[in-house]
This record gives structure tokens, sequence and C-alpha cells, in this order.
């Protein structure tokens, strides 16, 4: 069943339109990569499905159940982050706020965020600050986060960029493993060898769009 | 000077100015640390200037109680800036430069033409540098100030985890379910009021100086946002009093005194963490 459906969507930000009439469905548990150049749309693209911008016109479904507290969230750095005085475990315990109706975690949630920072690999920089962390570091403290407010879907924007090949490669395999718990994976990403290997699904946004699966986009452009 | 200082303790302003200019440093240094995270540093001296346009037009209105015109006008405006500055066409700090000076100015030519009073320039500078408003505090003032200050830090513990959210990635909290522009909101309203109760003690030009000083130095020593948030809070109290007490005993003008005081601080602050860093 789908969890995200797209119908007839315009997306543009401040009344620009970049992109018309996209039409898709995001099922369970599939691996989406979107490709494109920069300043296609990408972001935006992942922006809309999030809310966080409006689209021009067209609808977007959130359906099976879908909510935003259960999905989670790897946005590009920000300047303001680089040298932001908060040490990992704050950060990564800040995903975990979505789940809480109360004003402090419970220690349930606490465990939560310790467990997430284990899956990334990053428990024991828990008191580290972040702002002296490496890139790559930094990028698994704020997968940790998104795991603690994902409970189906993960959206992932470049999660590699500035990473050397290895810290790429571990960042990869984490994702992939969360993939094949039935985690449904979203990602921007210009890596195609990356996209050959994990994705099932790739939306190209460009001069023409193209959304399908794996094969079908590998027999059309021949690669 | 101590035999001094007790005698001038003996006096309910002395008591009066020193509870207000404790509890407007704490919880100015409270919001402090989001601002300058948020690189809203400037919104303190923005917004002072927006108050002191309403002191001034309340003044040639000829109102008693210049709040009833003051804090609304304020609150406004940082709603306006704080909620809507990411989206509109003139960004951040130009919309409030913009704001800054024209409010500034519109106030004081307002004062010139349209002002009862016989010396102007003296009004004009009381209010920019709270030269001696701190000193003729009355008791209902100090405890207005006690109580709005009780809820400010009691707002802030409340929502703590949500406001460090919010500072860290706003569009985390919002794409994750979190209704971040309530908050914006809220901590608008806040630093509004913070904004013009500062004014009593500093003065509107010297506002930001008790908003920044504090976060900028208890992040040369510290690296955890709590830590951050605690260090900055003891740090703006202590200044707070010692500027108070060297103005007393100086006589200097309490609101520079204070400054002055952050200043040494912050100066003490950057050695520390200079040292910290090398061992």
């Amino acid at each position: 069943m789908a969890q995200i459906i797209c119908e007839n969507l315009t997306l543009g930000y401040d009344g620009k339109t970049i992109l018309k009439g996209l039409n898709l469905e995001i099922q369970k548990g599939q691996y989406l990569c979107i490709t494109g150049d920069n300043g296609s749309g990408k972001t935006t693209f992942m922006k809309t499905l999030l809310g966080l911008v409006a689209p021009v016109s067209g609808r977007i479904w959130a359906s099976d159940g879908l909510e935003s507290v259960q999905i989670g969230y790897l946005p590009q750095q920000t300047q303001i982050q680089r040298d932001f005085p908060a040490s990992v475990y704050e950060i990564v315990l800040s995903g975990c706020l979505n789940k809480t109706r109360g004003l402090f975690y419970s220690k349930q949630l606490r465990q939560r965020a310790f467990d997430n920072m284990k899956k990334v690999g990053i428990e024991d920089l828990a008191m580290k600050s972040y702002r002296h962390l490496s890139g790559g570091q930094q990028q698994r403290v704020l997968l940790a986060r998104a795991l603690c407010a994902a409970d189906k879907m993960l959206l992932l924007d470049e999660p590699v960029s500035g990473l050397d090949p290895a810290a790429a490669q571990d960042m990869y395999s984490i994702i992939q493993s969360l993939n094949r718990d039935g985690m449904t994976v979203i990602m921007i990403t210009h890596d195609m060898s990356a996209v050959r290997q994990y994705a099932t699904h790739i939306l190209h946004i460009g001069s023409d769009v193209f959304f399908g699966s794996k094969s079908e986009y590998l027999a059309k452009y021949s690669l | 000077m101590f035999e001094k200082l007790f005698y001038y303790f003996q006096f309910e302003f002395v008591i009066y100015a020193l509870v207000v200019g404790v509890l407007i440093a704490l919880c100015s240094s409270l919001f402090g640390v989001t601002l300058v995270l948020r690189r809203l540093s400037f919104i303190g001296d923005g917004l002072s200037h927006v108050a002191f346009l309403g002191v001034a037009a309340a003044a040639v209105m000829n109102m008693t109680d210049n709040m009833l015109v003051v804090l609304p006008v304020t609150i406004l405006c940082a709603v306006l800036v704080l909620c809507a500055g990411q989206n509109s066409k003139i960004k951040g700090d130009a919309s409030m430069a913009v704001l800054s000076v024209g409010a500034l100015a519109i106030g004081y030519l307002i004062l010139n033409i349209f002002s009862p009073s016989a010396n102007v320039s003296a009004d004009v500078c009381g209010t920019l540098f709270g030269s001696v408003s701190i000193l003729t505090l009355k008791k209902y003032e100090v405890f207005l100030c006690a109580a709005v200050a009780a809820v400010v830090v009691l707002l802030f513990v409340m929502f703590y985890n949500r406001i460090f959210s919010v500072t860290f990635d706003e569009d985390f909290a919002r794409a994750t379910g979190i209704h971040a522009g309530v908050y914006n909101v809220v901590m608008a309203v806040i630093i509004a009021v913070i904004i013009v109760l500062g004014m009593k003690l500093v003065g509107s030009l010297l506002i930001t100086a008790l908003v920044v000083f504090p976060a900028l130095s208890a992040m040369r020593l510290f690296s955890s946002y709590r830590t951050v948030t605690v260090f900055s809070a003891v740090f703006s109290v202590v200044c707070a009093v010692l500027g108070i007490i060297a103005a007393l005993l100086t006589g200097a003008p309490v609101g520079s005194a204070v400054v002055a005081a952050d200043i040494i601080g912050f100066a003490v602050c950057v050695f520390a963490g200079a040292i910290v860093k090398r061992v």
C-alpha cells in the first residue's frame, strides 16, 4: 500500500515554479533515490513532502497510517549547526521530541536515543561536543537523531556529502540495514554507484523527469 | 569601601535596584543563548529602539503608564521579525537595521516636535542609557518585575527541550511534527517582555549587551547546551550584581556599569577558554 501519493504536483518557492505535473506513489519499504542536477528541485521536492514548503499546486496524500510524527529527516547541515554548543546526546535526544506529549523525556525515550547512537556507532561520543566532531561523525549524529524521530520513513538529503569514501560506505550500509528492517528510505544523492547498488526506485528530476523502478531506469538510459 | 556599601544597603531603593537587576539579567541571559545561536543577536537592539519609539509616543500622549503602549508595540514587532523574518523579501539583519534605525529616528523626531517636557535631551538620555530609572523604582514595580521574571523562568524550564530543538534545527522540528511556529511566537513574546523590562536596567542602547555577553562568554568555556545555558545565567547575574555595586560606589550610571562588568567578564572567559584549549 502506498505511503505517499503525489498527484499532479507542481513545486516551487518564492513564487517561482521549478517542476510541473509530478505524479508518483511511494510504497512501504521502498528505497527511493532522487537524482538530478543542482538547482533542479530535489531538496524542494523533499521539503514539500515534509510540509516545509507548500506545493504551488496539486496534492500530496499520506496514507497507510503515515503521520509526520513517524518520519525521520536528515537535512543538509546549516552554517548555524557547525559551531553549535551542544553535546551529541542532547542532539540525538531532541529527535525523540515528537514521541513525547510531556515536557521532559521519559526513561524509555532516553533509552531510544542511546539505542540509536549505538546503531550508528557513536555511543562513545555521547558527551562530546557536536562542534568538535569530524564531518562524518556529525552526519552520524544527525542520522541517529533522524532515527529517533522515524518509525516508518526516513528522508535523507545528501547524507554522504563531505564524507570520505570509508565514512560514506559506513553510512550507506547503516541506511541499507534500516531499509531491510522495513523502513521506507527516500534519499537525495549525486552518487550514481550508490543508486545502482541500493535503490529500488529512482526519481530523476531535470529537463526530463523520470519515476520508476531501478531496472526501468537502467533500461531506459541504457546504463 | 565596605562601610559605604553597608550604608547604601540600608536604603530600600538600593535593594530594589539589586533585585530587579538580578532578575532582568537572569531572564535576558536565558534567552540570549537562543538568540545568539540563531544569529539574532541584534534583535535586542532593534526591539529596544521600537520600545523607545513606544516610550516617546506615550510621553507625547501624556500617558502616566507608558507600558500600555510600549509592551504591545514591542511584542508585535518581535513576532513580525522572529516569525516572518525567514521568509520576507528583506532578509534578517537588513530588516532589523531598518526597524532599529527607523524606530529610533521617528521616536526622537516626535519627542522633539510634540514633547510637553522642557528637557527633551535628558528624557532621551534616560531612556537610551537607563541612567536613573532603576534607582527610582517603586515597590509595585519590583513585584511586577519579580512576577514577570518568575513566569519567564518557568516557561523557559517547561519548554527547554522544545527551545533547544527549534534553535538547533527548525526545519527538522517542523518536519517531524513539532509545532515550531507556536514556540517561535511564544519566544518572540517573551523576548519582547524581557527587552522592555531590560530597558529599565540598562536602557535601550545597552540591552544587546545583556543578551549577548553572557551567551558568548559561556560558549567560550562550555560545549553542551545545558552547561552553556546554566553558566550564562550565573555569569549574567554575577556581572549585574558587581556592576550595580560598582555604580553605587562610584556614582557611575548603572546601565553602563553593568555592561562594563559584562565586558570584563567576557574578557576573562575568552582568556580562560584559550588556556583550557591549550592544556
